[in-house]
């Protein structure tokens, strides 16, 4: 009945199959654009890498810029032809590096690109461009290498490097390619993502000796590539050299903070290293190099190392006794050496004289009053107050920004450490089995309690602004609107009120006229605290922190410097001539600076 | 007595060969597909896809013993039967299912997925084989269209539910087997329109439409004045129209998801998304363009290596053939599917049977929806939608599931004499 009907099921099938194959011979062989998009112009992604955005000082001095470099990249099924002998020649290659390389690279992929020569210098790259085109299989791809202006400054800018497969994992923003750079450590890492800008994507017909054959569909997919916000650093460049160079063939560390915004002006980690040894082709032997040091170049002193503050500390242990009120400002306390050993001698003192003095006798005692405050002076009642006591004290000291990283701009920030009772407990088995007597070093800043030198600076900030401070940051602006994140701008109060500051800082004050002479300099009235750290491996380390001027300060200074001896010599005359360079601009004092730059305080 | 005598005598085979030259020359071309220089593996190893295609070949070898064992009675008997499981299996999908490139529409079981929609395929035929099988059914009253419909329609509403619109797409493709079986060719030609109204209506402007329509229809009113019948057609179809595009702007804004919608717009406009579903499309024809006559040569493809295009194993294997035997190999292969199809069709001609005659062009009618769909998609003349090409893709469950749909008929065939003795 329907029969006929098989037929044009049968038409349907042929109809289809003739327009099938007729669009196939159209497609297939009378349409070559499909065999030369495929043979000779394929459409590339091609990732534009933005500018990283430059660093500059705080008086707009270029430090980090970016110098164009090329990788010349392979595609391993490419390569026809390939003159060895040339290629090695032009490239600077034996043959067994080259078939290194290449088998390198075809591991990782016959048909996908890969970097055969990294980073190679514009100046090298214009000699062998010519040559490129009788290469086959390889082309150069355009990247850029930093560059510093200036030699120091390595442990704040940090590097960039290739991202590793671990960091590619743990890139939960999916931004990250394998083989992209990006910030390691210090600024480069910690404003990494301000600094690295946005990478663009181009559509390109290429062919396949990279050469460009125009824009796929007229540039309508393309993405501009954003390039990195610049960076303004709160550094002060020549105070950072001045700083530098008399810190030259010594260990330690300078901090040097604007107390009124917590911006840090200088910043030293000595020895250091140059930044450009880490920037280009050389870096993995460079690295190595510098990681192998002993005295250890990539260890960011001022954040990492860890000493116990001596002397300076008892600043801090002046104004929480005066806070407390176990003290009164001109309180006078009979101290011998019958407690322990004194720089100072035996005499009546009262808080003033003995920050002066560094008089170990008085602050001992008056921590044992913070400590055991209600005790009656019975041994068990001492043990049950102890832990009290020392709890309260270390809420306190911790306000000082001690105990906890302070939160600066770079990555590596040590916390330091302030002792509770439960390291006690831990130390001695157990509440109740250690008392005031087992823990009365932490008066002079000895013992359990560490800190670092940034934390040192914060602390000369603190007492220059009479009880606040802002969390010591190194970024003063970034980009175009000069944007600070906002934590850097609040205000940080101590809990100690202003009325305890006057006698601590006229202390303070009169301290360069005592234990640390060097520091004095005419008509700027200096503010500081020598201390000296115990060294049981050998010459004590010598500290010094300070601010100046006395009335409305401009500097908040940290100085550190290991095996150098007691805190007065070499860390209080570093200071000084910091301090008179940051006020004045230049040095009055030159025979200081040829007593500091000739003193061998290397061991 | 005719046709006794070993199976072997019976078995139509011009079908069987054409199935094994499909079947292993897709079993190259999925070592081509996803062949990589550098590794250069056997076209053996399990690790590649060739190699497990091949496990899927030898057991679908034995699926075919197991049909050709079973009484052809076994299959008009079960029509319906087979029909119920997998119905049911298509709902136990849609609550425990897992879910595989945005379809819910697998069934994990233990390392294997298994996907209840293709044995759908050969169950829906038998079904409908059944039906159209009893004695004096006849598709001209509304009630039989009606089950008829049903009998696809449930399927594809259950497969749509899935989110797999390609394979549900598939089942539209019954109605060859009711135009075979009487089906009023107006309804083909109303279908048509529809077809052509949604195309233009995705292209076009909902008021232009309008307009035109209302234009058109004016006149042929004006023409056709005393015709009230006429007049009462032409109003009804407007309103048609009118419906339709709404309906269009429906689909396209709410049912179809969003990589559907842009395969429907890029094949129309292929610059709407070429980064997208346009991009596959353009890839996929400097693949096939670029193989000339007569290709590049046995593994020796280029773009398809180059992860260009997507797919390159299962529903884009075309690309791989087009790109390395060129213009002669597809011609080969477009010819040896065409031939099966015709071969489909006489076989199911000679049927005496009318459950088996229907039964083979239910065959017919899914092979051809497949080859046909997919070949157009991969040289752009239709939507990217993912259905495989039959014995020639990468994929087990497709492979059994178009062998059994197959092989059920030459079973049929091969016992076609005894039909007329009982």
């Amino acid at each position: 009945m329907n029969d006929s009907r098989k037929y044009i099921i049968r038409s349907l099938i042929l109809i289809v199959a003739v327009v099938f194959t007729s669009k196939l011979f159209f497609i297939q062989v009378l349409d070559d654009s499909y065999t030369l998009a495929a043979e000779s112009n394929i459409v590339q992604e091609i990732i534009e890498y933005p500018y990283r955005g430059l660093i500059f000082d705080r008086n707009k001095e270029l430090l980090v810029y970016n110098d164009p470099s090329y990788d010349l990249m392979v595609v391993p099924k490419e390569v026809q032809n390939l003159d060895t002998t040339s290629f090695c020649l032009a490239f600077n290659l034996d043959k067994s590096e080259f078939e290194e390389k290449m088998l390198k690279a075809k591991r990782y992929s016959y048909i996908k690109p890969s970097q055969f020569i990294k980073q190679i210098q514009n100046e090298d790259f214009a000699i062998i461009q010519d040559q490129l085109i009788d290469f086959q299989g390889f082309y150069p791809k355009a990247r850029t290498v930093r560059k510093y202006s200036h030699d120091g400054l390595a442990n704040v800018f940090g590097y960039i490097g290739e991202i590793s497969s671990s960091q590619l994992k743990r890139d939960t923003s999916n931004y990250y390619r394998s083989g992209d750079y990006m910030g390691i450590t210090g600024i480069e890492s910690s404003y990494e993502k301000q600094l690295r800008g946005r990478r663009g994507v181009k559509f390109k017909m290429v062919n396949v000796r990279g050469i460009e054959k125009g824009a796929f569909k007229d540039g309508s997919l393309d993405t501009l590539a954003i390039p990195g916000e610049n960076i303004t650093l709160s550094i002060d460049i020549e105070l950072q050299h001045y700083a530098e160079k008399l810190m030259k063939g010594k260990i330690g560390s300078v901090v040097a903070i604007e107390p009124s915004t917590g911006e840090i002006l200088a910043f030293v980690s000595s020895p250091s290293y140059d930044p450009n040894l880490f920037a280009g082709r050389n870096f993995s032997e460079n690295y190595s190099t510098i990681a192998n040091d002993s005295l250890q170049p990539l260890f960011n002193r001022p954040l990492m190392a860890m000493y116990p503050p001596g002397s300076i500390f008892k600043i801090i242990q002046g104004l929480i006794a005066l806070e407390e009120g176990v003290l009164g400002p001109k309180e006078e306390i009979y101290c011998d050496n019958r407690l322990i050993a004194d720089h100072a001698a035996p005499g009546y003192y009262d808080v003033q004289k003995a920050v002066k003095y560094s008089s170990n006798n008085f602050f001992v005692k008056v921590f044992k009053r913070v400590i055991n405050r209600d005790a009656a002076s019975d041994a068990k009642s001492q043990f049950r107050q102890a832990p009290i006591g020392l709890s309260r004290w270390r809420d306190m000291v911790s306000d000082f920004g001690l105990g906890s990283p302070l939160g600066i701009d770079l990555p590596n920030e040590g916390a330091g450490t302030v002792p509770g009772p439960e390291m006690y407990d831990q130390m001695y088995k157990g509440r109740g089995t250690w008392k005031f007597s087992n823990i009365f070093s932490l008066g002079i800043g000895q013992g359990e309690i560490l800190m670092n030198p940034i934390q040192m600076a914060n602390l000369a900030a603190i007492m220059a602004n009479r009880g606040y401070y802002y969390i010591p940051h190194l970024a003063k602006g970034i980009g175009s609107t000069n944007y600070q994140d906002p934590r850097y701008k609040e205000r940080k109060g101590i809990g100690i009120s202003p009325e305890h500051f006057p006698v601590i800082i006229n202390g303070m004050e009169e301290v360069v006229n005592s234990t640390a002479i060097r520091a004095k300099i005419p008509d700027i009235s200096i503010c500081g605290k020598t201390g000296t750290a115990q060294n049981p491996h050998g010459e004590d380390h010598s500290v010094f922190m300070a601010f100046a001027p006395k009335d409305n300060p401009q500097i908040a200074i940290s100085v550190f410097v290991e095996n150098a001896g007691w805190g007065g010599r070499a860390a209080a005359t570093i200071s000084g001539l910091l301090i008179e360079k940051h006020i004045r601009g230049h040095i009055t004092r030159p025979w200081w600076e040829d007593f500091v730059l000739k003193g061998d305080f290397l061991y | 007595m005719i046709g006794r005598g070993s199976i072997a005598d019976r078995i139509d085979w011009v079908t069987v060969l054409l199935y094994l030259t499909l079947v292993f020359w897709g079993w190259f071309n999925i070592y081509a597909a996803v062949y990589d220089e550098e590794q250069a593996v056997s076209i053996f190893s399990l690790s590649t896809n060739s190699g497990k295609q091949l496990i899927w070949i030898g057991t679908s070898f034995l699926l075919i013993l197991g049909v050709m064992m079973l009484d052809y009675k076994f299959y008009d008997s079960f029509g319906y039967v087979f029909y119920g499981l997998v119905i049911l299996l298509l709902i136990a999908v849609l609550s425990t299912g897992t879910i595989v490139a945005g379809s819910k529409s697998w069934f994990q079981v233990g390392g294997f997925r298994l996907q209840p929609s293709e044995f759908t395929k050969f169950a829906t035929a038998l079904a409908i084989a059944k039906f159209l099988g009893t004695v004096n059914i006849k598709l001209d009253n509304t009630k039989n269209q009606l089950i008829a419909g049903g009998l696809i329609g449930l399927p594809i509403a259950l497969i749509m539910l899935q989110g797999d619109l390609g394979s549900a797409m598939v089942f539209g493709a019954f109605v060859i087997v009711y135009f075979r079986e009487g089906l009023s060719p107006m309804l083909f030609v109303a279908g048509f329109g529809v077809i052509v109204l949604f195309i233009v209506s995705l292209l076009v402007d909902q008021s232009i439409i309008y307009i035109a329509a209302g234009t058109i229809g004016l006149i042929v009113i004006g023409l056709s004045i005393k015709n009230y019948k006429r007049i009462l057609l032409v109003i009804g179809v407007m309103v048609f129209v009118v419906g339709m595009v709404k309906s269009v702007d429906f689909i396209m804004t709410d049912v179809l998801k969003p990589h559907q919608r842009n395969r429907v717009v890029s094949l129309f406009n292929p610059d709407a998304d070429p980064l997208g579903a346009g991009w596959n499309v353009t890839q996929s024809k400097i693949a096939i363009g670029s193989g000339g006559v007569f290709g590049k040569g046995f593994l020796n493809g280029t773009q398809t290596k180059f992860d260009f295009v997507p797919e390159q194993s299962t529903d884009f294997i075309f690309c791989t053939l087009g790109e390395e035997q060129g213009w002669v190999g597809s011609f080969i292969l477009i010819a040896l599917f065409s031939t099966l199809l015709l071969r489909i069709s006489f076989i199911a001609e000679r049927q005496k049977s009318r459950f088996a005659r229907v039964y083979g062009y239910g065959v017919l009618a899914v092979l051809f929806f497949h080859f046909m769909v997919n070949i157009a998609m991969t040289i752009g003349l239709f939507p990217v939608i993912g259905i495989p090409l039959p014995f020639f893709s990468y994929g087990g469950s497709s492979l059994w599931s178009f062998t059994v749909l197959l092989f059920i008929l030459l079973n049929l065939d091969a016992h076609r004499m005894q039909v007329l003795m009982h």
